[in-house]
This record gives structure tokens, C-alpha cells and sequence, in this order.
């Protein structure tokens, strides 16, 4: 439009008296541009993420039940939050949450993705092409059939594909494997989730590892340096960033994240054996086996989540400076 | 690589046996890691693709009703016939198309204006970005029933995005969608040199028309990618359209094979493998024609501070 050529270098100010006040009225109008190009995004921002952790909030001081559903809603003050810090199996879940995230991430969505992008970078292109894509193969699996899988590799005999192949002295014993022991199912969780999990890491820093200069490597080759300290010294400081990113990423990820344990374990075998805090906060709101669901005390569950991610992820934005990440756009103004 | 390992011989002779015997047997290692790590996965694939055509399996072995090895059949495809999984395909199909299109608009037009555009919020609304994944819309589900219910009381919208509506489960999923396809999107644009746009814009062309016509044409392998993987997303969505939606009218595929799994009566599991099979039908067609695309798709989030 007309007001953007006021501003562009080649063409002459038409009325130099005007241009103050007509540059304000451009910028003005510039903005309003931006704000359109925004107007969805902020929709449905506000529509499914402001609104409904105000909701949440609202909700996790009442008594909303199933039982009352038709009722007004009856404000109990911080009743939902006393009855959760001295529920009996508050710590057992804590801890399950804690051990569950950073168990899987030093594992797999840190450990593994960054092991598999160095392993298939370093062999030639195309076979590392094609096993990064088996490696994507699990995260574009429907979720319920990728658990069935897993659930048949776990199964006892003599259906149980592990139970048949596996060694003996590896726990191929027979029976379940996933309901068998706490053990089991902690494997079990922490395998399904990571078969996941690593791919998404692994991408990342395989783009960030071939974006590397060839030169800079062989530099280091020539000078005699060994894999392990071109990696150490050459090929991490230069994937500082998307590591810090994953890092962050993912922790988020986990911690909020409940479907493949849902589907998997339910949180079992026994009493919240591998239940995480998200899986509580679902199931005690949503899906309570006994048909009261309690509306009211899982939105405390899972308010109290949110604010424990959310101030962790200020706490990474804070620590590893992502705002300094953020470049400033291309064009401001012409 | 390749080139990388000749290099040091050329320079040094006498290290010339000793670095490539390394670099072979490091290569052979390198191998045998990532054979081993892939076999649960093609395990958990074998299995699938046997069962699917046999009456029962051992392990990964059909076998017939006598113990051996054998039983090869066709019946657990007899589902084909059954209505409701049709009924279920289409709706993960819509589901799929709606988040293809809300997710492309909405985050190609807000990677846009991140990318190019400033304005007051905009800083905030990128570390923004980073911050609502805390805010997870898995999280939120509770809340959001009550954003659905309300907008299924609201005439005409209602029918189309209210509470167990194959349009309110397809929503929910763009909004959950959309904090990282507007990152991704904003990362394809920021690739862009900004001549042809400038120049657009010299000559009068509006931001909207520049955006359509000049920056998305320019970033087509990013919105492949994104659409690809958001219909992927929506096509295996399971947690969304099982809590929005109750009964089987509005169900879609995941939802129907999980009932399969979880009813009462003992499971068929050659059946349950076949309908899984059958949902992954599309998924193998994408997999196996846009491999290079499948594997860009973070790409443009990775940037970073190199």
C-alpha cells in the first residue's frame, strides 16, 4: 500500500511538511497489519490456552463433582489443595513424575537422540539417512497401535515375543512383563516413551551437526585428535544451542505428558506403580473408574502442574538466555 | 565423510594403516549400535504384519491350531465390512483435513508477521511460545470441555465446534497444533532473503498479497512438511477426540481400535492388528514417498544460535 512507500529509501518524499505526522499514521497502520496477520493465532491462544488455565484455576477451588454437576459451583477455598498434599500417595507420584521425566530424558529424548545423530552422521549418508527414518518410524505410529506392539513384545508366553526370543538370564521368564513386577513396567514405560521421544532430538541436532564445516573437522583429524575429542571439544560446543533447546523442550514435554502411559499401564500394575502426576490430575477429573469424577480436585492436580512447568520453563528461558535467541525481524519498516 | 577419512593419509603416510583400521572398526561399531537399537521397532512392525494375516501367533510366529507353524488367513479383514469403521476412518479423515488447513493458515500467517513484521507483543509472544508448551493443552482438557460446552450452546457454530463434534476435537487439536507450527513456520521464513519482498513492497504490493503470493510459494517445502505431519498428527489423534467425544457416532479411528482392545471380552489381537494395519495405511504411503520431507520438518526450528 501506498503508506509503505513513504518510507522506502529510492522513491522521494512527496510533502516533506507531512511526513511526521503521515509516518505515525503508517506505523500505525503497520501495526494493525501485524495484529491481523496475528488475529488467529491470539483467537485460539486465548480460546484454549488463556481461558481455560483461568477456568482451570476457577476450578480447582471448588467441589464440582460429578455428583453436583447441575449444581452452582461451591467454592471450598484450598480444601482440593490440602486433600492433595496429604493424599497418601502424593509422594509415591511425585517421585514417580520426578524419576519418569528426567529418567527418560537423559535416556533417550538427550542421551539417545544425541548418540543416534552422532552414530549416523559419522557412517555414510545414505545409511544414516535410513536409519534416522526407522527412528521416526515409532513417533508416526498411531499411538494405540504403537502400545499394542509393545504390549505383545511384553506379553507371557507364549505369546510374548520377548519371552520367546529374549535370554532368560534377561528376565525372559515367561510371564508379563509389563504387569510382572514395579520393574518391568518401569522399563517398559520408560522404553515406550523414549522409542518416541529421541527422534525429535535426534533430527534436530543431526541438522545442527551438518550444518558443521567439514574443514573444521578435519582440521582436527590432521592434527591428531581421536572421535571421542573432535565430539568433546569440536562438535558439542557447536550444538550448544539446539541441546539447551531439547533439553528444555522435552522436560516440558514429559512432565505434562500421560497418554502412552494411560494406555500402556493405566499407572499400574498395583496402586499407582507407575503413575505420573499428570495421569492423576486426568484420571481423577475425567476418567475416574468409579464414576465420580471429580472435577474440582483434579483441576488442583493439575494446577498445581502447571505452575511447577511453568516456572521451570521461565527458569530455562531465564538460564540460557533463549530471549537472546529471538532476532530482530527483517523488515521493521521499508 | 568419506572424504574426511582419506584426508590424514594423504598427510601422513605412516599413520596411513593404523587411522583406517580405526575408521572401519569404528564404522562397524557404528553399524552394529544402530542395527541393534532398531530391532524393537522392527520387531513391534514384523509382529504386526504377521498377525494381521494369521489365525493366532507365538511370538512372532503364526501358528495353526495344532501348534505349528501355519494358519495363514484372511478373516481378520473381514472388519471391511463393518460400517462403523468407515464411519470412524472418515471422521479421522476430516479431522485430519480440518487441522491440515487450520494449523497451515494460522501458522504461516503468524510465522509471517513473527518473522517480518514488528509490533508491540512480539518478543513476548515468542518466549510465549516456549512457555505454552509448559501450558500443554493436554493439561488443560479439563477446562476446555467447559470452552466446548459453552460453544456448543452458541447457535450455529455449536453443531459445528461444541462438545463430541468431530469440529470441536478437530479445534482443540489445531490450538495444541499451533505453538509449534507457528515456531517452525517462523524458522522457514526467517531462511528467506527479504529482496523479493522488499521489492513487492516497493512496489505497492499489500503485506497480505506479499504474503500469499510472494514469501508462501518461496517456503512450499516447509508447508509440506508442516501439513504433512500435522495430518499425521490428526489421523493418529487419540487423546483429544477420546475425551471430547462420547459413544461411537463421533469416534475416530484410534478411539475405535482402543475399544477393540479394551472391551470386556477377551481381545482378537490378529484382529486389533489388522485394524491397525489397516489405519497405517496412509501413514506407510507418506513414509515411504516423502521420506526427505518427513525428515526436514524440524528443520526450520533448529536454528538457534549458530
Amino acid at each position: 500500500m501506498t503508506q509503505d512507500l513513504e518510507e522506502a529509501p529510492p522513491p522521494a518524499q512527496p510533502e516533506a511538511l507531512s511526513v511526521p505526522r503521515r509516518s505515525r499514521y503508517s506505523s500505525m497502520r503497520s501495526t494493525l497489519t501485524a495484529y491481523g496477520f496475528m488475529a488467529p493465532v491470539m483467537v485460539l491462544v486465548l480460546g484454549f490456552f488463556i481461558i481455560p488455565g483461568l477456568i482451570l484455576a476457577t476450578l480447582s477451588f471448588t467441589s464440582l463433582a460429578d455428583s453436583n454437576f447441575q449444581e452452582a459451583w461451591e467454592f471450598i477455598g484450598f480444601d482440593n489443595f490440602t486433600r492433595l498434599f496429604g493424599d497418601a500417595f502424593f509422594p509415591k507420584i511425585f517421585r514417580n513424575t520426578l524419576f519418569y521425566t528426567f529418567t527418560t530424558l537423559a535416556l533417550f529424548n538427550l542421551g539417545f537422540a544425541l548418540v543416534l545423530a552422532l552414530v549416523t552422521t559419522h557412517i555414510p549418508r545414505r545409511s544414516g539417512f535410513f536409519f534416522r527414518l526407522v527412528w521416526l518410524l515409532p513417533r508416526l505410529t498411531p499411538s494405540v497401535v504403537y502400545i499394542m506392539m509393545w504390549q505383545r513384545i511384553g506379553a507371557p508366553s507364549p505369546f510374548g515375543i520377548y519371552n520367546q526370543i529374549g535370554p532368560q538370564f534377561l528376565g525372559a521368564t515367561g510371564g508379563n512383563l509389563i504387569f510382572g513386577s514395579a520393574t518391568g513396567a518401569w522399563i517398559f514405560v520408560i522404553l515406550v516413551n523414549g522409542f518416541v521421544g529421541a527422534s525429535f532430538g535426534m533430527i534436530i541436532f543431526t541438522s545442527a551437526l551438518e550444518s558443521i564445516p567439514e574443514d573444521l573437522i578435519t582440521a582436527a583429524k590432521v592434527d591428531g585428535a581421536s572421535t571421542w575429542q573432535i565430539i568433546k571439544d569440536h562438535k558439542l560446543p557447536l550444538i550448544k544451542w539446539p541441546l539447551l533447546f531439547i533439553a528444555t523442550y522435552q522436560t516440558l514435554s514429559l512432565l505434562t505428558s500421560f497418554e502412552f502411559i494411560l494406555l500402556l499401564t493405566e499407572g499400574g500394575p498395583g496402586l499407582f506403580t507407575t503413575e505420573v502426576w499428570a495421569l492423576t490430575a486426568y484420571k481423577r477429573a475425567l476418567k475416574s473408574y468409579f464414576g465420580n469424577s471429580q472435577w474440582g480436585f483434579g483441576a488442583s492436580w493439575a494446577v498445581v502442574l502447571v505452575i511447577v512447568s511453568l516456572l521451570l520453563a521461565i527458569v530455562y528461558v531465564k538460564l540460557f538466555k533463549f530471549n537472546e535467541l529471538i532476532e530482530e525481524p527483517k523488515i521493521e519498516n521499508l | 565423510m568419506t572424504t574426511v577419512t582419506e584426508a590424514p593419509s594423504k598427510i601422513d603416510p605412516r599413520n596411513w594403516f593404523s587411522t583406517e583400521t580405526r575408521e572401519k572398526n569404528g564404522r562397524r561399531f557404528a553399524y552394529l549400535f544402530l542395527v541393534v537399537s532398531i530391532t524393537p521397532i522392527l520387531i513391534g512392525y514384523s509382529w504386526l504384519l504377521i498377525a494381521t494375516f494369521s489365525v493366532r501367533t507365538r511370538g512372532l510366529l503364526p501358528v495353526n491350531a495344532a501348534g505349528d507353524i501355519g494358519g495363514f488367513t484372511l478373516n481378520n479383514w473381514k472388519f471391511l465390512d463393518d460400517v462403523e469403521i468407515w464411519k470412524a476412518m472418515l471422521n479421522s479423515f476430516l479431522i485430519a483435513v480440518a487441522m491440515v488447513i487450520g494449523v497451515g493458515i494460522v501458522s504461516t500467517a503468524a510465522g509471517y508477521a513473527l518473522s517480518r513484521m514488528s509490533f508491540v507483543g512480539r518478543k513476548a509472544f515468542l518466549s510465549m511460545t516456549l512457555v505454552l508448551h509448559a501450558f500443554k493443552a493436554e493439561m488443560l482438557l479439563i477446562a476446555i470441555f467447559f470452552v466446548l460446552r459453552w460453544l456448543g450452546t452458541k447457535p450455529l457454530i455449536g453443531d459445528l465446534v461444541g462438545f463430541n463434534t468431530v469440529g470441536g476435537v478437530a479445534l482443540v487439536m489445531i490450538a495444541l497444533e499451533i505453538p509449534l507450527g507457528v515456531w517452525l513456520m517462523k524458522g522457514f521464513f526467517d531462511n528467506l532473503t527479504w529482496d523479493m519482498e522488499r521489492a513487492a513492497l516497493i512496489d505497492g504490493a499489500s503485506r497480505f498479497r506479499v504474503w500469499w503470493q510472494i514469501m508462501l510459494p518461496q517456503i512450499r517445502p516447509g508447508i509440506a512438511a508442516l501439513s504433512l505431519f500435522t495430518f499425521i498428527v490428526g489421523w493418529n489423534a487419540y487423546l483429544v477426540p477420546f475425551t471430547f467425544t462420547i459413544g461411537t457416532k463421533f469416534s475416530n479411528m484410534p478411539v475405535f481400535l482402543n475399544q477393540q482392545i479394551s472391551d470386556t471380552a477377551p481381545v482378537n489381537w490378529n484382529l486389533v492388528a489388522a485394524i491397525g494395519m489397516f489405519q497405517m495405511i496412509p501413514l506407510m504411503i507418506f513414509f515411504i514417498f516423502t521420506q526427505e520431507l518427513l525428515l526436514n520438518i524440524y528443520a526450520g526450528g533448529s536454528k538457534g544460535g549458530n
